[in-house]
Protein backbone atom coordinates (compact mmCIF):
# COMPACT_ATOMS: atom_id res chain seq x y z
CA UNK A 1 0.00 0.00 0.00
CA UNK A 2 1.26 3.47 -0.92
CA UNK A 3 2.01 5.87 1.92
CA UNK A 4 0.63 9.29 1.20
CA UNK A 5 2.90 12.05 2.33
CA UNK A 6 1.32 15.46 2.27
CA UNK A 7 3.78 17.10 4.67
CA UNK A 8 6.18 18.49 2.02
CA UNK A 9 3.24 19.80 0.00
CA UNK A 10 1.73 21.76 2.85
CA UNK A 11 5.21 22.83 3.96
CA UNK A 12 5.47 24.79 0.70
CA UNK A 13 1.85 25.84 0.56
CA UNK A 14 2.82 29.52 0.27
CA UNK A 15 4.40 28.86 -3.13
CA UNK A 16 1.13 27.25 -4.26
CA UNK A 17 -0.89 30.22 -3.03
CA UNK A 18 1.36 32.54 -5.02
CA UNK A 19 0.77 30.29 -8.03
CA UNK A 20 -2.99 30.44 -7.50
CA UNK A 21 -2.83 34.22 -7.34
CA UNK A 22 -0.82 34.30 -10.60
CA UNK A 23 -3.45 32.10 -12.27
CA UNK A 24 -6.28 34.40 -11.11
CA UNK A 25 -4.31 37.45 -12.22
CA UNK A 26 -3.52 36.07 -15.66
CA UNK A 27 -7.09 34.85 -16.24
CA UNK A 28 -8.58 38.17 -15.16
CA UNK A 29 -6.27 40.26 -17.36
CA UNK A 30 -6.88 37.89 -20.29
CA UNK A 31 -10.64 38.13 -19.73
CA UNK A 32 -10.64 41.96 -19.64
CA UNK A 33 -8.53 42.36 -22.79
CA UNK A 34 -10.39 39.46 -24.40
CA UNK A 35 -13.71 41.15 -23.66
CA UNK A 36 -12.61 44.32 -25.44
CA UNK A 37 -11.55 42.15 -28.38
CA UNK A 38 -14.91 40.35 -28.26
CA UNK A 39 -16.89 43.60 -28.33
CA UNK A 40 -14.83 44.86 -31.28
CA UNK A 41 -15.28 41.49 -32.96
CA UNK A 42 -19.03 41.49 -32.38
CA UNK A 43 -19.40 45.03 -33.74
CA UNK A 44 -17.27 44.13 -36.76
CA UNK A 45 -19.19 40.95 -37.38
CA UNK A 46 -22.64 42.55 -37.21
CA UNK A 47 -22.03 45.90 -38.91
CA UNK A 48 -18.60 45.82 -40.55
CA UNK A 49 -17.95 45.75 -44.29
CA UNK A 50 -17.86 42.37 -45.99
CA UNK A 51 -14.06 41.77 -45.88
CA UNK A 52 -14.01 42.57 -42.14
CA UNK A 53 -16.89 40.17 -41.50
CA UNK A 54 -15.10 37.50 -43.50
CA UNK A 55 -11.82 38.04 -41.62
CA UNK A 56 -13.58 37.82 -38.24
CA UNK A 57 -15.32 34.62 -39.28
CA UNK A 58 -12.01 33.08 -40.37
CA UNK A 59 -10.47 34.06 -37.01
CA UNK A 60 -13.35 32.53 -35.05
CA UNK A 61 -13.36 29.29 -37.03
CA UNK A 62 -9.58 28.83 -36.80
CA UNK A 63 -9.49 29.40 -33.04
CA UNK A 64 -12.54 27.27 -32.30
CA UNK A 65 -11.34 24.33 -34.38
CA UNK A 66 -7.75 24.03 -33.16
CA UNK A 67 -6.56 23.06 -29.65
CA UNK A 68 -5.53 25.78 -27.21
CA UNK A 69 -2.22 23.98 -26.69
CA UNK A 70 -1.36 24.30 -30.39
CA UNK A 71 -2.30 28.00 -30.31
CA UNK A 72 -0.02 28.43 -27.32
CA UNK A 73 2.86 26.68 -29.12
CA UNK A 74 2.23 28.89 -32.12
CA UNK A 75 2.61 32.10 -30.12
CA UNK A 76 5.61 30.86 -28.16
CA UNK A 77 7.59 28.73 -30.66
CA UNK A 78 6.41 29.82 -34.11
CA UNK A 79 6.14 33.60 -33.75
CA UNK A 80 9.92 34.04 -33.18
CA UNK A 81 10.35 32.69 -36.74
CA UNK A 82 8.43 35.75 -37.88
CA UNK A 83 10.65 37.98 -35.75
CA UNK A 84 8.23 38.41 -32.83
CA UNK A 85 9.88 37.15 -29.66
CA UNK A 86 7.66 36.87 -26.57
CA UNK A 87 8.44 35.73 -23.05
CA UNK A 88 6.50 32.74 -21.71
CA UNK A 89 4.09 34.86 -19.70
CA UNK A 90 3.46 37.26 -22.58
CA UNK A 91 2.91 34.40 -25.03
CA UNK A 92 0.55 32.74 -22.54
CA UNK A 93 -1.44 35.93 -22.04
CA UNK A 94 -1.63 36.55 -25.79
CA UNK A 95 -2.81 32.99 -26.45
CA UNK A 96 -5.49 33.26 -23.74
CA UNK A 97 -6.70 36.62 -25.07
CA UNK A 98 -6.86 35.43 -28.68
CA UNK A 99 -8.64 32.24 -27.60
CA UNK A 100 -11.15 34.06 -25.40
CA UNK A 101 -11.78 36.64 -28.12
CA UNK A 102 -13.07 34.02 -30.56
CA UNK A 103 -15.59 32.53 -28.13
CA UNK A 104 -16.41 35.94 -26.63
CA UNK A 105 -17.21 37.49 -30.03
CA UNK A 106 -19.93 34.90 -30.60
CA UNK A 107 -21.29 35.33 -27.06
CA UNK A 108 -21.45 39.14 -27.29
CA UNK A 109 -22.90 39.09 -30.81
CA UNK A 110 -25.65 36.67 -29.77
CA UNK A 111 -26.43 38.84 -26.73
CA UNK A 112 -26.79 42.05 -28.72
CA UNK A 113 -28.83 40.24 -31.38
CA UNK A 114 -31.21 39.06 -28.64
CA UNK A 115 -32.37 42.65 -27.99
CA UNK A 116 -35.51 42.94 -30.08
CA UNK A 117 -35.87 45.75 -32.59
CA UNK A 118 -39.40 46.30 -31.27
CA UNK A 119 -38.00 47.17 -27.83
CA UNK A 120 -35.86 49.95 -29.30
CA UNK A 121 -38.83 51.33 -31.23
CA UNK A 122 -40.99 51.11 -28.10
CA UNK A 123 -38.33 53.02 -26.14
CA UNK A 124 -38.40 55.76 -28.75
CA UNK A 125 -42.20 55.86 -28.60
CA UNK A 126 -42.36 56.28 -24.82
CA UNK A 127 -39.88 59.15 -25.13
CA UNK A 128 -36.56 57.74 -23.91
CA UNK A 129 -33.60 59.62 -25.31
CA UNK A 130 -30.60 57.96 -26.96
CA UNK A 131 -28.49 57.41 -23.81
CA UNK A 132 -31.47 56.07 -21.87
CA UNK A 133 -32.34 53.72 -24.70
CA UNK A 134 -28.75 52.55 -24.93
CA UNK A 135 -28.48 52.03 -21.20
CA UNK A 136 -31.81 50.52 -20.20
CA UNK A 137 -33.14 48.99 -23.39
CA UNK A 138 -30.04 47.74 -25.19
CA UNK A 139 -27.08 47.31 -22.83
CA UNK A 140 -28.74 46.02 -19.69
CA UNK A 141 -30.78 43.25 -21.32
CA UNK A 142 -27.87 42.37 -23.61
CA UNK A 143 -25.52 42.14 -20.62
CA UNK A 144 -28.07 40.04 -18.80
CA UNK A 145 -28.33 37.74 -21.79
CA UNK A 146 -24.58 37.22 -22.16
CA UNK A 147 -23.71 37.17 -18.46
CA UNK A 148 -24.10 33.40 -17.81
CA UNK A 149 -22.18 32.38 -20.95
CA UNK A 150 -19.48 34.96 -20.27
CA UNK A 151 -18.89 33.88 -16.68
CA UNK A 152 -18.72 30.20 -17.55
CA UNK A 153 -16.31 31.10 -20.34
CA UNK A 154 -14.15 32.83 -17.71
CA UNK A 155 -14.05 29.70 -15.57
CA UNK A 156 -13.25 27.64 -18.64
CA UNK A 157 -10.43 30.11 -19.40
CA UNK A 158 -9.06 29.83 -15.87
CA UNK A 159 -9.00 26.02 -16.04
CA UNK A 160 -7.55 26.00 -19.57
CA UNK A 161 -4.84 28.43 -18.43
CA UNK A 162 -3.22 25.56 -16.48
CA UNK A 163 -1.81 24.48 -19.85
CA UNK A 164 0.46 27.55 -20.06
CA UNK A 165 2.78 25.90 -17.53
CA UNK A 166 4.14 23.73 -20.38
CA UNK A 167 5.85 26.75 -21.95
CA UNK A 168 7.21 27.60 -18.46
CA UNK A 169 4.84 30.50 -17.86
CA UNK A 170 4.28 30.99 -14.13
CA UNK A 171 0.92 29.94 -12.72
CA UNK A 172 -0.60 27.47 -10.26
CA UNK A 173 0.18 24.40 -12.39
CA UNK A 174 3.77 25.61 -12.83
CA UNK A 175 4.09 26.07 -9.06
CA UNK A 176 2.90 22.48 -8.78
CA UNK A 177 5.44 21.27 -11.33
CA UNK A 178 8.26 22.96 -9.40
CA UNK A 179 7.14 21.51 -6.09
CA UNK A 180 6.70 18.09 -7.66
CA UNK A 181 10.27 18.03 -8.92
CA UNK A 182 11.58 19.10 -5.50
CA UNK A 183 9.58 16.69 -3.35
CA UNK A 184 8.91 13.75 -5.73
CA UNK A 185 5.46 13.54 -4.14
CA UNK A 186 3.83 13.90 -7.56
CA UNK A 187 0.41 12.49 -6.77
CA UNK A 188 0.02 14.44 -3.54
CA UNK A 189 1.10 17.69 -5.21
CA UNK A 190 -1.35 17.29 -8.08
CA UNK A 191 -4.20 16.26 -5.79
CA UNK A 192 -3.71 19.48 -3.81
CA UNK A 193 -3.35 21.58 -6.99
CA UNK A 194 -6.49 20.02 -8.47
CA UNK A 195 -8.38 20.75 -5.25
CA UNK A 196 -7.19 24.36 -5.41
CA UNK A 197 -8.40 24.75 -9.00
CA UNK A 198 -11.71 23.19 -7.94
CA UNK A 199 -12.03 25.60 -5.02
CA UNK A 200 -11.26 28.53 -7.32
CA UNK A 201 -13.84 27.50 -9.90
CA UNK A 202 -16.49 26.93 -7.20
CA UNK A 203 -15.69 30.28 -5.58
CA UNK A 204 -15.85 32.17 -8.86
CA UNK A 205 -19.10 30.57 -9.97
CA UNK A 206 -20.57 31.35 -6.53
CA UNK A 207 -19.52 34.99 -6.70
CA UNK A 208 -20.72 35.32 -10.30
CA UNK A 209 -24.11 33.82 -9.39
CA UNK A 210 -24.42 36.28 -6.48
CA UNK A 211 -23.52 39.27 -8.65
CA UNK A 212 -25.92 38.07 -11.34
CA UNK A 213 -28.72 37.79 -8.82
CA UNK A 214 -28.37 41.37 -7.61
CA UNK A 215 -27.31 43.11 -10.80
CA UNK A 216 -30.00 41.65 -13.04
CA UNK A 217 -32.87 41.12 -10.62
CA UNK A 218 -35.47 43.26 -12.34
CA UNK A 219 -38.54 41.50 -13.72
CA UNK A 220 -38.50 40.33 -17.30
CA UNK A 221 -41.47 39.10 -19.29
CA UNK A 222 -39.61 36.05 -20.61
CA UNK B 1 22.60 17.59 -37.31
CA UNK B 2 19.53 19.47 -38.40
CA UNK B 3 17.00 17.57 -40.47
CA UNK B 4 15.28 19.11 -43.46
CA UNK B 5 11.55 19.71 -43.19
CA UNK B 6 10.66 17.60 -46.21
CA UNK B 7 8.00 15.15 -47.43
CA UNK B 8 9.02 12.50 -44.88
CA UNK B 9 8.42 14.86 -42.00
CA UNK B 10 5.07 15.95 -43.43
CA UNK B 11 4.05 12.31 -43.80
CA UNK B 12 5.18 11.49 -40.24
CA UNK B 13 3.07 14.30 -38.79
CA UNK B 14 0.08 13.51 -40.99
CA UNK B 15 0.17 9.84 -40.01
CA UNK B 16 0.12 10.84 -36.33
CA UNK B 17 -3.46 11.99 -36.94
CA UNK B 18 -4.52 8.36 -36.56
CA UNK B 19 -3.44 8.34 -32.88
CA UNK B 20 -5.39 11.53 -32.24
CA UNK B 21 -8.42 9.97 -33.95
CA UNK B 22 -7.99 6.66 -32.11
CA UNK B 23 -7.65 8.35 -28.70
CA UNK B 24 -10.68 10.53 -29.47
CA UNK B 25 -12.70 7.45 -30.43
CA UNK B 26 -11.68 5.58 -27.25
CA UNK B 27 -12.57 8.60 -25.13
CA UNK B 28 -15.84 9.10 -26.96
CA UNK B 29 -16.92 5.44 -26.78
CA UNK B 30 -16.03 5.11 -23.10
CA UNK B 31 -17.43 8.54 -22.37
CA UNK B 32 -20.71 7.65 -24.09
CA UNK B 33 -21.22 4.61 -21.85
CA UNK B 34 -20.25 6.57 -18.74
CA UNK B 35 -22.19 9.63 -19.87
CA UNK B 36 -25.39 7.65 -20.34
CA UNK B 37 -25.06 6.24 -16.82
CA UNK B 38 -24.35 9.70 -15.39
CA UNK B 39 -27.25 11.26 -17.29
CA UNK B 40 -29.69 8.58 -16.09
CA UNK B 41 -28.43 8.95 -12.50
CA UNK B 42 -28.78 12.70 -12.81
CA UNK B 43 -32.51 12.44 -13.68
CA UNK B 44 -33.15 9.55 -11.29
CA UNK B 45 -35.82 9.64 -8.56
CA UNK B 46 -33.26 8.55 -5.98
CA UNK B 47 -31.65 11.62 -4.46
CA UNK B 48 -28.34 9.91 -3.58
CA UNK B 49 -27.85 8.82 -7.18
CA UNK B 50 -28.67 12.33 -8.31
CA UNK B 51 -26.26 13.80 -5.78
CA UNK B 52 -23.48 11.42 -6.83
CA UNK B 53 -23.94 12.33 -10.50
CA UNK B 54 -23.90 16.06 -9.70
CA UNK B 55 -20.69 15.66 -7.67
CA UNK B 56 -19.02 13.72 -10.50
CA UNK B 57 -19.99 16.35 -13.08
CA UNK B 58 -18.93 19.27 -10.83
CA UNK B 59 -15.52 17.79 -10.08
CA UNK B 60 -14.68 16.97 -13.69
CA UNK B 61 -16.05 20.23 -15.07
CA UNK B 62 -14.47 22.29 -12.29
CA UNK B 63 -10.88 21.06 -12.55
CA UNK B 64 -8.41 21.39 -15.43
CA UNK B 65 -8.17 18.42 -17.79
CA UNK B 66 -4.38 18.70 -17.52
CA UNK B 67 -4.58 17.97 -13.78
CA UNK B 68 -6.93 15.04 -14.43
CA UNK B 69 -4.34 13.66 -16.85
CA UNK B 70 -1.52 14.12 -14.32
CA UNK B 71 -3.56 12.43 -11.59
CA UNK B 72 -4.37 9.48 -13.85
CA UNK B 73 -0.71 9.26 -14.85
CA UNK B 74 0.81 9.40 -11.36
CA UNK B 75 -2.16 7.61 -9.81
CA UNK B 76 -1.40 4.54 -11.92
CA UNK B 77 2.09 4.39 -10.47
CA UNK B 78 0.70 4.64 -6.96
CA UNK B 79 -1.72 1.79 -7.54
CA UNK B 80 1.16 -0.36 -8.71
CA UNK B 81 0.47 -0.36 -12.44
CA UNK B 82 3.33 0.36 -14.84
CA UNK B 83 3.13 3.93 -16.11
CA UNK B 84 1.72 3.92 -19.61
CA UNK B 85 0.57 7.12 -21.38
CA UNK B 86 -2.02 5.20 -23.45
CA UNK B 87 -3.88 3.93 -20.39
CA UNK B 88 -3.51 7.13 -18.39
CA UNK B 89 -4.71 9.33 -21.26
CA UNK B 90 -7.60 6.97 -22.04
CA UNK B 91 -8.77 6.79 -18.42
CA UNK B 92 -8.61 10.56 -17.89
CA UNK B 93 -10.31 11.41 -21.19
CA UNK B 94 -13.04 8.77 -20.72
CA UNK B 95 -13.94 10.19 -17.29
CA UNK B 96 -13.75 13.74 -18.64
CA UNK B 97 -16.03 12.87 -21.58
CA UNK B 98 -18.44 10.99 -19.29
CA UNK B 99 -18.93 14.09 -17.14
CA UNK B 100 -19.53 16.42 -20.08
CA UNK B 101 -21.73 14.02 -22.07
CA UNK B 102 -23.66 13.22 -18.89
CA UNK B 103 -24.49 16.89 -18.44
CA UNK B 104 -25.37 17.39 -22.13
CA UNK B 105 -27.60 14.32 -22.26
CA UNK B 106 -29.31 15.16 -18.97
CA UNK B 107 -30.56 18.32 -20.67
CA UNK B 108 -31.76 16.29 -23.65
CA UNK B 109 -33.59 13.78 -21.44
CA UNK B 110 -35.21 16.57 -19.46
CA UNK B 111 -36.39 18.31 -22.61
CA UNK B 112 -38.57 15.30 -23.47
CA UNK B 113 -42.00 16.47 -22.22
CA UNK B 114 -43.19 15.06 -18.88
CA UNK B 115 -46.34 13.79 -20.57
CA UNK B 116 -44.24 11.23 -22.45
CA UNK B 117 -42.86 9.80 -19.18
CA UNK B 118 -46.33 9.76 -17.63
CA UNK B 119 -48.02 8.21 -20.65
CA UNK B 120 -45.37 5.48 -20.78
CA UNK B 121 -45.96 4.78 -17.10
CA UNK B 122 -49.71 4.70 -17.57
CA UNK B 123 -49.52 2.10 -20.35
CA UNK B 124 -47.54 -0.04 -17.92
CA UNK B 125 -43.96 0.27 -19.12
CA UNK B 126 -41.30 -0.29 -16.45
CA UNK B 127 -38.26 1.95 -16.03
CA UNK B 128 -36.05 0.18 -18.57
CA UNK B 129 -38.70 -0.07 -21.28
CA UNK B 130 -39.84 3.49 -20.62
CA UNK B 131 -36.31 4.79 -21.14
CA UNK B 132 -35.45 2.38 -23.95
CA UNK B 133 -38.55 2.83 -26.13
CA UNK B 134 -40.05 6.19 -25.17
CA UNK B 135 -37.66 8.71 -23.62
CA UNK B 136 -34.18 7.96 -25.00
CA UNK B 137 -35.21 7.72 -28.68
CA UNK B 138 -36.74 11.19 -28.44
CA UNK B 139 -33.86 12.57 -26.39
CA UNK B 140 -31.29 11.17 -28.82
CA UNK B 141 -32.70 13.26 -31.67
CA UNK B 142 -32.15 16.41 -29.61
CA UNK B 143 -28.71 15.18 -28.57
CA UNK B 144 -27.12 14.65 -32.00
CA UNK B 145 -26.12 18.29 -32.55
CA UNK B 146 -24.62 19.07 -29.11
CA UNK B 147 -22.92 15.65 -29.00
CA UNK B 148 -21.18 16.30 -32.31
CA UNK B 149 -20.15 19.70 -30.93
CA UNK B 150 -18.65 18.01 -27.89
CA UNK B 151 -16.75 15.58 -30.12
CA UNK B 152 -14.89 18.61 -31.50
CA UNK B 153 -14.00 19.64 -27.91
CA UNK B 154 -12.81 16.11 -27.24
CA UNK B 155 -10.55 15.94 -30.32
CA UNK B 156 -8.98 19.23 -29.24
CA UNK B 157 -8.65 17.94 -25.67
CA UNK B 158 -6.62 14.91 -26.80
CA UNK B 159 -3.79 17.35 -27.60
CA UNK B 160 -3.12 17.58 -23.85
CA UNK B 161 -2.18 13.90 -23.83
CA UNK B 162 1.04 14.99 -25.54
CA UNK B 163 2.12 16.57 -22.24
CA UNK B 164 2.19 13.19 -20.48
CA UNK B 165 4.17 11.71 -23.35
CA UNK B 166 1.46 10.27 -25.58
CA UNK B 167 2.65 10.56 -29.18
CA UNK B 168 -0.32 11.95 -31.06
CA UNK B 169 -0.54 14.82 -33.52
CA UNK B 170 0.70 17.61 -31.22
CA UNK B 171 3.63 15.61 -29.88
CA UNK B 172 4.60 14.35 -33.35
CA UNK B 173 4.72 18.00 -34.34
CA UNK B 174 6.92 18.84 -31.35
CA UNK B 175 9.34 16.01 -32.17
CA UNK B 176 9.69 17.14 -35.79
CA UNK B 177 9.89 20.78 -34.73
CA UNK B 178 12.79 19.99 -32.39
CA UNK B 179 14.59 18.01 -35.09
CA UNK B 180 14.14 20.45 -37.96
CA UNK B 181 14.07 23.85 -36.22
CA UNK B 182 11.12 24.82 -38.40
CA UNK B 183 8.54 25.56 -35.69
CA UNK B 184 6.50 27.90 -37.85
CA UNK B 185 5.95 25.37 -40.66
CA UNK B 186 5.43 22.44 -38.28
CA UNK B 187 2.98 24.11 -35.91
CA UNK B 188 1.01 25.56 -38.82
CA UNK B 189 0.77 22.07 -40.32
CA UNK B 190 -0.36 20.60 -37.00
CA UNK B 191 -2.97 23.35 -36.60
CA UNK B 192 -4.17 22.79 -40.18
CA UNK B 193 -4.59 19.06 -39.54
CA UNK B 194 -6.62 19.70 -36.37
CA UNK B 195 -8.69 22.19 -38.34
CA UNK B 196 -9.30 19.61 -41.07
CA UNK B 197 -10.55 17.17 -38.41
CA UNK B 198 -12.67 19.60 -36.40
CA UNK B 199 -14.11 22.09 -38.86
CA UNK B 200 -16.34 19.66 -40.80
CA UNK B 201 -17.66 18.32 -37.47
CA UNK B 202 -18.35 21.85 -36.18
CA UNK B 203 -20.21 22.69 -39.39
CA UNK B 204 -22.16 19.45 -39.14
CA UNK B 205 -23.05 20.16 -35.51
CA UNK B 206 -24.34 23.66 -36.17
CA UNK B 207 -26.17 22.46 -39.29
CA UNK B 208 -27.94 19.74 -37.29
CA UNK B 209 -28.83 22.11 -34.45
CA UNK B 210 -30.20 24.60 -36.96
CA UNK B 211 -32.24 21.92 -38.73
CA UNK B 212 -33.58 20.61 -35.42
CA UNK B 213 -34.58 24.11 -34.28
CA UNK B 214 -36.38 24.69 -37.57
CA UNK B 215 -38.22 21.40 -37.27
CA UNK B 216 -39.39 22.06 -33.72
CA UNK B 217 -40.24 25.77 -33.72
CA UNK B 218 -43.29 27.02 -35.47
Amino acid sequence: MYDFNFAPVFGSFDALLVGAWLTIQMSTIAMIIGLVLSILGAVGKTSGPKPVRFAINVYIEIIRNTPFLVQLYFFFFALPALGVRLGPNQAALLALVVNFGAYGTEIVRAGVASVGKGNIEAAKTVGLNFTQTLRYVILKPALRAIYPALTSQFIYLMLASSVVSVISATDLAAAGNDLQSQTFASFEVYIVITAMYFAMSLAFSGVFALIGKYAFSYPMSR
Amino acid sequence: MIREFGPNEIIYITLAVRYTVLLSLIAFAGGAVGGLIIALMRVSQNKYRRWLAVAFIRVFQGTPLLMQLFLAYFGMAIMGFPIDPWTAASVALVLHAAAFLGEIWRGCIESVPDGQHEAARVVGLGYINRMRYVVLPQASRIAVGPTTGFLVQLIKATSLASIIGFTELTRAGQIISNATFEPFMVISLVAALYFALCWPLSKLASHMEHKFNQATTR
